[in-house]
């Protein structure tokens, strides 16, 4: 099997539940690629194409987000979008801030 | 079940002890270099130096005493020599220890210096440590331990994998009927709901809330920012977490599913039963763990994602991580690299598992990676200025 399809067959992010709007890359994505999900709550498979480089451990946009919306991680709400979000963006502290302090 | 049999030191008062530490404990900052010159002059001891001890009071004075002789009387101590400055609080500290029924003995540096109370502190500490060297294990077994849990540096990868597999750890211990902990108060921030919902009833659910608010109270007062860098640190922001509610989630998942908290404890409160409990801490590592080690636990479970490399000197920390970048670029402060269930090579069940056998070989005696490498972080809770 060459290099790529391996890529192709690898799950590149993870979700906890179904209904949060990001995933986790558990590998370093790169843009423009067809990035490989898992739901972990019920095992779906998802397809995000990539906007950007994403390192290991960051997030990726599930669907787009406009300021003033919520992120859903563990199916909850996780702080305040402060930035607009197209899906396939990394998510971070430049477009998402917290809701408490 | 069959719960998991080791040898170890079971102590005067019942409670089993991992390790068989004699140390030399100051009572206040004037007397850590009496007790560093008895630690040097007599092999097998520890001396445990510390910033504080004067002029405190209230609140503050009953923790930094609870903080002390909760480190004397913790069963992985064997006996005790205290160092202060003058004799009452010295003494004070001395009647504490004494109640496990352990060996323990103050000296005082005013009206003999340092010198003088080094040699009789040394004769003493050679007495302890050859009473304590020839103390025997005994078989003990899972249940009997109290165990505490705390993560540090986190990442995504802690909510996804190496907290979860603490929880799986903890579900089975609490169902064996183990003593366990947890806390950071400050770092529930966004989960604080859930946390109050674990309560073994509502009562108790409401005096964690109490708690929390509290500490948020404090935090809103006290506050210039959003925090942002220092909680979520900038570690934890490198690791790719962006605020406190989601960091918040991915450390409630270190009390696992089923467990429910017995009871709410005071910053280094010894647990009046068996269970889970939560303790009021800090969500700073040495702090923290500080804490608990003065609350009597006796090993400590560390999920990490980035590689906080905290450990502490009479409590054994074992270092979990799921991150494969801090596996490979810090392997030797990780005790088990539970990364394969990021990439679908290990289910959570038996990530737990795994963990269980590496608390039961450091129980057995095996060194921690932080125990190895010397890492014996001791640093008091300070509620306010001395007067």
């Amino acid at each position: 099997m060459n290099q790529e399809k391996r890529r192709a067959e690898m799950i590149q992010f993870l979700v906890h539940e179904k209904k949060d709007t990001v995933g986790v890359a558990t590998t370093d994505l790169k843009a423009g690629e067809a990035a490989q999900g898992l739901f972990m709550d019920d095992g779906d498979k998802i397809e995000i194409k990539t906007l950007m480089d994403i390192p290991l451990g960051h997030k990726i946009a599930l669907n787009d987000h406009k300021p003033g919306d919520g992120v859903i991680k563990y199916g909850h709400d996780i702080g305040k979008v402060v930035a607009e979000i197209r899906k396939g963006e990394h998510v971070h502290i430049h477009n998402l801030k917290t809701r408490r302090w | 079940m069959t719960i998991p049999k080791f040898m170890a030191y079971r102590r005067e008062n019942g409670r089993v002890g991992v390790r068989n530490h004699v140390i030399i404990l100051p009572l206040d900052d004037l007397s850590n270099s009496a007790c560093e010159a008895v630690a040097n002059n007599i092999k097998g001891t520890m001396a445990l130096p510390h910033a504080y001890g004067r002029l405190q009071f209230g609140e503050d004075l009953e923790l930094f005493f609870r903080t002390l002789i909760g480190t004397g009387a913790n069963p992985n101590v064997a006996a005790v020599v205290v160092i202060g400055i003058e004799p009452d609080w010295t003494d004070r500290v001395v009647r504490g220890i004494a109640e496990t029924g352990k060996p323990v003995k103050g000296f005082s540096i005013e009206r003999s210096g340092d010198i003088n109370t080094i040699a009789m502190a040394s004769r003493q500490a050679l007495a302890y440590v050859q009473w304590a060297t020839e103390l025997q294990k005994e078989e003990c077994s899972l249940d009997e331990l109290y165990i505490s849990v705390k993560c540090g540096e986190s990442d995504t990868t802690s909510g996804l994998a190496s907290n979860p597999t603490v929880g799986n750890a903890i579900d089975k211990l609490v169902e064996m009927n183990a003593v366990c902990s947890f806390g950071e108060t400050s770092e529930i921030t966004g989960a604080e709901l859930i946390c109050k919902s674990r309560g073994a009833t509502p009562e108790i659910g409401e005096e964690f809330m109490k708690t929390w608010t509290a500490y948020n109270d404090f935090i809103l007062k006290e506050k210039t920012d959003d925090l942002s860098g220092s909680q979520p640190t900038k570690g934890n922001i490198r690791g790719g977490l962006t605020t406190i509610e989601e960091k918040a989630l991915g450390n409630l998942q270190k009390i696992g599913k089923k467990a429910r908290y017995v009871g709410v404890l005071k910053p280094a409160e010894a647990p009046k039963g068996k269970g889970l409990w939560f303790m009021d801490t800090s969500s700073a590592a040495a702090e923290a763990v500080t804490l608990w080690a003065a609350s009597g636990a006796v090993i400590h479970l560390f999920p990490t994602g980035q590689g906080n490399i905290i450990g502490n000197p009479i409590e054994p920390v074992i270092k979990l991580s799921a991150n494969p970048l801090t596996c490979s670029t810090m392997s030797e402060h990780i005790d088990f690299d539970c990364s394969g269930i990021l990439r679908g090579e290990m289910t959570l069940d038996q990530a737990g598992d795994l963990l269980l056998e590496c608390i039961v070989r450091t129980a057995n005696g095996r060194y921690t990676a932080a125990e190895g490498l010397g890492h014996r972080e001791y640093v008091f809770t300070k509620l306010y200025r001395s007067a």
